[in-house]
Order: structure tokens, then sequence, then C-alpha cells
């Protein structure tokens, strides 16, 4: 080990994905002893670098060195050995097994037969969890325990494998408040130990209470390091959003003027809500506005869409459609009233084995025919779907799972447009979209506003809210904490509020 | 025309096509190829008698697999068919009059009356397993399990080890009469197929079956209601399983325990070696027919070949593998085509 290197330093990295640059001449230092946050737009290759540093991809120019000497994973367990952890936002414990053996996965101690090693493994785990300061029986099945003690615990097994640098993906997109007090504080002591941390996440001013230094990425690149005494939030959206005109081409850094319709009727009334990953929501969708929800990952908005189209039940809270109470026993009786949702994963939502004219008539088989299936009906419909929207190739005979994304994608909204819905839910609407594409939803959307439905935009992705919606409601954590109607929203601004 | 024609056919053009078509060409090779073994190695087997024998042999087996098919199209299992067929052909039985000589303490009612109450019998044994699988939510492999377990225990408690041998007369009739040279029971299991087919092909709820099929958490993001559709299988499968084992009393001359053990196999069998896939949403009733064929003209031919009747069980496994791998690798072609 060299004297004053830093832990880890990268040099001049660039990586892209078959033609798409992903990261260009990236340099990177990690010094011992630091939490040092990432920040940066989805796509913005921040996750693209730390897969570099976990060996996930291998195939990169530029070099790495680890306390200075020069290093090249060949894979992720070579990564591993050389002392890099990775905590992924979806945790990877065995619910079923007890603390000890998650904290010992793949590092059971064995006895002289080659047998698990039991009074071992728990006295290990015992102490390595009250060094970490994390109190939990080791135990008890790991499953049975909160979310945010299984992320500690996930901590605590990365840490055992006897990681110097470790990965947290959004480690706080899950937590309660006093969960990521408890996370910060064992962060703090893992640092205070010598290791480092990269701390990657959404939430600003969770980047900004636990990081010494905070990196911004934008499109690839790596705009600036500095330390956090020195910045607060408005310096990092600036550089995680960009200002000038090198963003002009993707809009949405000026203000955007909402065209809220307070006075239109409601149509879809939700009152204090919770389910499964969302509390005490209450909204109000209008007849031919589009309410747009935003959230980062894991902030419950997804959920929320899901649940109003009786996906999943409500644990509390009411609905309501046209001011009459609405029960959403399932998707059935949903879409019976009036009710429509387009998934955020296309896979989800269409039948790839199916031809195109299957696809779209599967949600109104019911309005027209009885018992007997009509498939020069159900054609002749899809035909008109498939013109209007310009799906290629134009042919309603195809099997759906030789069209492209993109066209797969208005399958899965046309489906919804013979019979026109109350409410339509889109989920991530415009994910995964080129440029044309996503103007073409938009012009879809307008036009079904046009027609008095009423329309949700829930995403992920700001500029997918900002460019359809006419109002937004911002959630995090699981709960609606603000809503921007009327006058001017800008992307900085949304993305403070998040 | 002829565009849109063709633009239904992947790129690779004829290729393609054929793979794609791999699960309804496999069997229907395999059967001509059996029927052609089979015809050059034993004179008497193809004769109009034994095809006569043949369509006789695989008649109850097909009024069961009609309802499999429609439960493994939604990528599901029944595996109490034939014990809910065995116990329904109990049940008929046990409300029939039987001889002194027959010593069951049963209730004799008027013809159609037994055979409402069998048939009310394989209905509430249908929902029960129904109401497991979609509203508590037993995986149907086990749920039906424990049918196949109730089944068995509700032919061992009505008949008590004893043989009944009467049936209402209309049963007797379709189970072993015949209309001029075509036994009922062909007619009947003709008939039953012939339904099948209409309802899976031509009626709303036969799509609904293929699309659960084929990808079940779009058909509930489409508002299909899954539960629903999967609930209304499992009851046609343990109707059509009810109708089986009454006519399949009639057709054997008595009604006992574990009569129609080989029944599960068979009917199994002939669904997926006629190539509906085990993953759902492809095949049907067509393919039903022709796995009926093979399954038919194999354990026919096999006695007429004078082969050791030890191989011949090991044959039938042999052939039931060989058309397991056809449609695990038929799926694999057509999500490639």
């Amino acid at each position: 080990m060299q004297r004053g290197a830093p832990l880890l330093e990268l040099r001049g990295i660039s990586k892209s994905f078959g033609g798409v640059t992903a990261l260009s001449g990236v340099d990177f230092t990690l010094e011992a002893g630091e939490i040092h946050g990432l920040v940066g737009e989805n796509g913005a290759g921040k996750s693209t670098l730390m897969k570099i540093i976990a060996g996930v991809h291998t195939s990169f120019e530029g070099e790495m060195r680890i306390a200075g000497e020069a290093v090249r994973h060949r894979s992720a367990r070579s990564a591993r050995d050389a002392g890099i952890g990775m905590v992924h936002q979806e945790l990877s414990v065995v619910p079923e097994l007890s603390v000890a053996e998650n904290v010992m996965l793949g590092v059971q101690p064995v006895n002289r037969l080659g047998l698990v090693d039991w009074p071992g493994m728990m006295r290990r785990a015992r102490a390595l969890l009250a060094e970490l300061g994390i109190n939990v029986d080791p135990r008890v099945p790991i499953g049975s325990l909160p979310l945010g003690m299984q992320q500690l615990v996930e901590i605590a097994r990365v840490l055992s494998s006897g990681a110097r640098i470790v990965i947290l993906d959004e480690p706080t997109s899950a937590l309660s408040p006093p969960e990521v007090e408890v996370l910060f504080g064992l962060l703090r002591r893992v640092r205070d130990s010598g290791r480092s941390i990269v701390f990657i996440s959404h939430f600003l001013e969770d980047v900004l209470a636990i990081c010494d230094r905070i990196t911004c990425f934008r499109n690839g690149r790596l705009i600036e390091t500095a330390p956090v005494p020195a910045i607060d939030k408005s310096w990092i959206i600036t550089r995680m959003i960009g200002a000038g005109h090198e963003e002009l081409e993707q809009g949405y850094t000026g203000e955007i003027r909402l065209d809220s319709k307070p006075g239109a009727p409601v149509v879809l009334a939700c009152e204090a809500a919770s389910g499964p990953g969302f509390r005490e929501v209450s909204l109000e969708a209008r007849a031919g506005e589009v309410l747009g929800i935003y959230g980062s990952m894991g902030a419950g908005q997804l959920d929320l869409a899901r649940a109003l189209f009786g996906r999943t039940a409500l644990s509390g809270g009411r609905l309501s459609l046209d001011g009459r109470p609405l029960a959403l026993r399932s998707t059935s009786a949903a879409r019976k009233a009036g009710i429509a949702f387009v998934p955020e994963s296309r896979r989800s939502m269409l039948f790839a084995q199916e031809p195109v004219y299957r696809n779209v008539s599967i949600s109104i088989l019911d309005r027209i025919s009885r018992l007997w299936v009509k498939p020069a009906v159900e054609r002749e419909i899809a035909q008109r779907h498939v013109e209007a929207l310009g799906i290629r190739p134009p042919s309603v005979h195809r099997r759906l799972g030789t069209l492209s994304g993109g066209n797969q994608q208005k399958v899965a909204l046309a489906k919804w447009l013979t019979h026109l819905p109350r409410v339509l839910v889109l989920s991530e609407p415009t994910r995964g979209m080129d440029v044309g594409a996503k103007e073409e939803v938009v012009r879809i959307v307008r036009a079904l506003r046009e027609q008095g439905i009423a329309v949700l935009v829930v995403s992920t992705e700001p500029e997918t809210v900002l460019s359809l919606a006419d109002r937004i409601l911002v959630m995090k954590r699981g709960q609606v904490c603000e809503e921007f109607a009327g006058g001017t929203v800008s992307k900085d601004r949304l993305l403070a509020a998040a | 025309m002829s565009t849109s024609d063709s633009a239904v056919l992947p790129r690779s053009g004829g290729m393609g096509w054929l793979k794609g078509q791999l699960r309804n060409i496999a069997p229907f090779a395999t059967l001509l190829v059996l029927v052609a073994l089979f015809s050059i190695a034993s004179p008497s087997f193809a004769t109009l008698d034994n095809v006569a024998n043949i369509a006789r042999q695989v008649s109850v087996t097909a009024i069961i697999a009609v309802g499999l098919t429609f439960v493994i199209l939604c990528a599901e299992i029944d595996l109490s068919v034939a014990s809910v067929a065995n116990a329904v052909g109990i049940m008929v039985a046990f409300f029939t009059l039987q001889d002194e000589s027959v010593n069951i303490a049963n209730i004799p009612l008027p013809g159609f009356a037994a055979i409402l109450l069998a048939l009310l019998g394989s209905l509430a044994l249908g929902a029960v397993t129904a109401f497991g699988v979609t509203v508590i939510g037993i995986p149907s492999f086990i749920m039906t399990l424990a049918m196949l377990q109730i089944g068995a225990g509700i032919c061992a408690m009505l008949v008590r080890g004893q043989i009944a041998y009467n049936v209402p007369a209309p049963i007797e009739m379709l189970g072993s009469g015949s209309i001029g040279p075509v036994p009922w029971i062909v007619v009947v299991a003709v008939l039953v197929l012939a339904l099948g087919h209409v309802v899976l092909s031509y009626t709303r709820f036969g799509r609904y079956v293929y699309m659960v099929g084929g990808n079940r958490e779009a058909a509930e993001y489409s508002g299909v209601n899954v539960k629903l559709v999967l609930a209304a299988v499992l009851i046609i499968s343990a109707v059509c399983s009810g109708i089986a084992g009454m006519l399949g009393v009639a057709h054997f001359g008595s009604a006992q325990q574990d009569e129609f053990d080989n029944y599960l196999l068979d009917a199994i069998s002939a669904v997926v070696v006629g190539g509906t896939s085990l993953f759902g949403g492809q095949g049907g009733i067509g393919n039903t027919v022709v796995g009926l064929l093979v399954l038919g003209v194999l354990n026919n031919g096999l006695d007429h070949v004078r082969i050791d009747s030890f191989l011949k069980i090991l044959i039938r496994g042999l052939i039931l593998l060989l058309a397991l791998v056809i449609n695990v690798y038929a799926q694999r072609l057509r999500a490639q085509a």
C-alpha cells in the first residue's frame, strides 16, 4: 500500500453500450475514511460507474487503482476479493434464514468435519453486530425484521466479507426518518473505522446530512466534486440538471406553466388512502386534467397507481368515483367502473404470443361480444387504432412479440382507447422511449384530456411529469409532500420537493 | 389481403413458421409413424373393427381430457380428475337400486334424480377445488392432490369395499349401448370434444382462458377477472370428470374403488402429448384429439404386436417423456421465432 494514495482512484473511465455513451472521461477518487455522495438524474452515469467499480461491467476504458495499486476486476467476485462490497436497493437477504446466517452468508465458519460451526457462527455474528452497534438478536429470521433493520444487517454482511469500500444504492428510499438516523449512525461508525462508503441517492437532504464530499453527474460526465459544508441543495440541483444552452434541447429547465383546472368536476377522489408502499394519500383527479404524480424510485407513487386499478387492496382510506364510494376488489371491477391502467412494464400488459388485434380487444371483449367472439369486429377496431396511432408495421395479425418496444407501448395504450375510460392511469408512460415516441405519447395524452378523461401520469422521471401534467403532486416515502397547481413549476423545484 | 397474410409470418419465413408450429406438427407426425408401424407389424391392426376399438378405448379418457385441456391452457393442473370421476361414478350407482346381493346401505332414487345428484356432486367437488385455488390461494397442484384423496375417500365411504352394478337406464345406455354400429360412449366423447373446441375457439370465455394462460399478469392488468376464469376451468374439469365417471361405470359394468386409477396419467398424457403447452396459452382441443389418438393407437397397437406386457408400461413412460421434451422445446423455439 502506497502511503498517501487514495483508497480508490479512477482515471479517464469511459464506457459505452452499443454506441451509446454512458460514461466519458470520468476521474473519481475516494479517500479512506470518507462518505462520498453521488448524485445525478436517472441515466447520468452513476450506476454505471459503480458497476464498473463493483466488477459488474468488466470492459471499459481507463484505469482503476485501489490503495495505489492498479487493478482490473475480472468479475464481481474479484471485486469482492479486492474489498469492494455493494448493497443494492433491492436487498439480497434470504428472508427465511436467521440474521446470523445472513451476515455469514457464503463465509460460514465450518468445523473439522466440514459442517457449519453453529456456535462459532453465532459468536462471530454477535460480535460483528455489536461492533457496528446493531441491536438485534442474531437468531431471529431476518424476514421478520423491519426493512430498515434488514438493510443494516445486509451492510454488516458486506463488511463481514472484508469490504473496505461499501457502495450503497438508494439506501434511504424505503426507510422512515428514525430508521434513517440509525443507518447514519452506523455509516459514521464504519467511516470512523477507516473504511469508505459511496452513497448514491436521490434524496438530497440525506446526501447533504451524511456525506463528507459530494460528486455530481450529468449525461455521463462527472461535473464537479465538492466538500459538503461548502455546498447546499441548490448548488447540487444546478449541477445535476445543468444550466445554459447545452440542455435546452431537453427542455424543462425553465419555468413550465401549469394548465390546472381547479373548477373541473372531480372524477376520482382518494381520501387518506393507505396500502402497500404508500400511506394516507389524498388526491382528486379532475375531468380533462392531467394529474402528474412525481417521486423518486420507491417513493410509493407506482404502488399507489396499482392500488387505484384494484391490483392491490387498500388497507385504509376511501376511494370515490363521481362522488360515489368505490370499492375495488379486482382489476375487472376497476375496469368496469371506468378506470384504465397502463403499467410501467410492457411485459405485464401485453400478450407476446398473441396477434396485435387480440391484445387490443382483450379489455373490451365484454363490450363487443356476449357469448361468441367476433374476430372480424376485433380486427376492424384494432386496425383503426393501428392507423390512428401509427403502429408499425400496420398489421393487426402480426404476433405482438415481433413489434418494437415503442410500438408495443402504443398497443398497450390502444387497448383502452376504444371505449374511453373515465380515469386513465399511466405508469411511466415514456420510459425507455426515444424523443419522437415521447412526443407521440404527449400528443395522445393531450387528445384524451381534451375528451374529458381524468388522466393520472405516475413517474420517477421529472421530464415525463413536466411534459404531460397540468397539476403535479410530489410523493416522498409513501406520502404526498407537495402540490404544484396553477402558476409555474420548474424541474429544480420539482427535484427539490422530492 | 396477401400483404397482411405474409406479415403474419416472422422474418425468417417458412422455417420460423415451422418452428412455431412444432407443437402441432410433432404429435401428428408421431401419430402417423405409429399407425404406419403397427399396420406393417400386425395385419389385425388396420381394420375397421380395430379403429372402432381404439375409439371406444379412448372415449372415457377423452371426456376427462377435455376438462383438463381447459385447466392446462390456464397453466394450472388438476390431479383429481380420475378420483373425481371415480367418486361421481360411485355416487350415481349409490343413488340407484342395487341387487339384493350388493351389501351397500344405498339410497335408491329415480334415475333422473340420481343423475342430477351425481352431476351436482361433481359440481360441488369442482367448486371446492376452485375455492381452494382462487380464494384461499392454494397452488392447484397441491389443492387437487388433496381433492384426489378426498375423492378416494368418498368412494371408500360410499361402497365400503363392495361393488355396485346398477346405474340409471340413460347412463347404462350411454355407457354401454350402441346406436347402430357406433357405441354411444364414442358419440358422447365426440360431442364433448366438439363442445370444448367450440367454447375454447369461438367464445369470449375461451379467449379469456387463452389470455390468462398466455400472460396472467397482463390479463389481470387488462381487467380480466382472472380468478373467475380459473374457478370456471376447475369446475369444468370436475364436471367433465363426473360425466366420464358415470359413463365409465356403465362402460365397465361395475362401480368400485380404484377403478379409474389409470385415467389420471392417461388424461394428462393425452393433453400434453397432443402439444398443449404446460406453460399455458398454447394448444387446444385439436391437440388433445391427436394426443388421445397417439395414446389409443399406442396402447392398442402394443397389444396387437404381442409385446411383453411389462415392457408396455415402460414404453408408455418413455413416450410421455419424449412428449414433454418436445413440449418444452416447442415453447423455446416459439419464443425465438
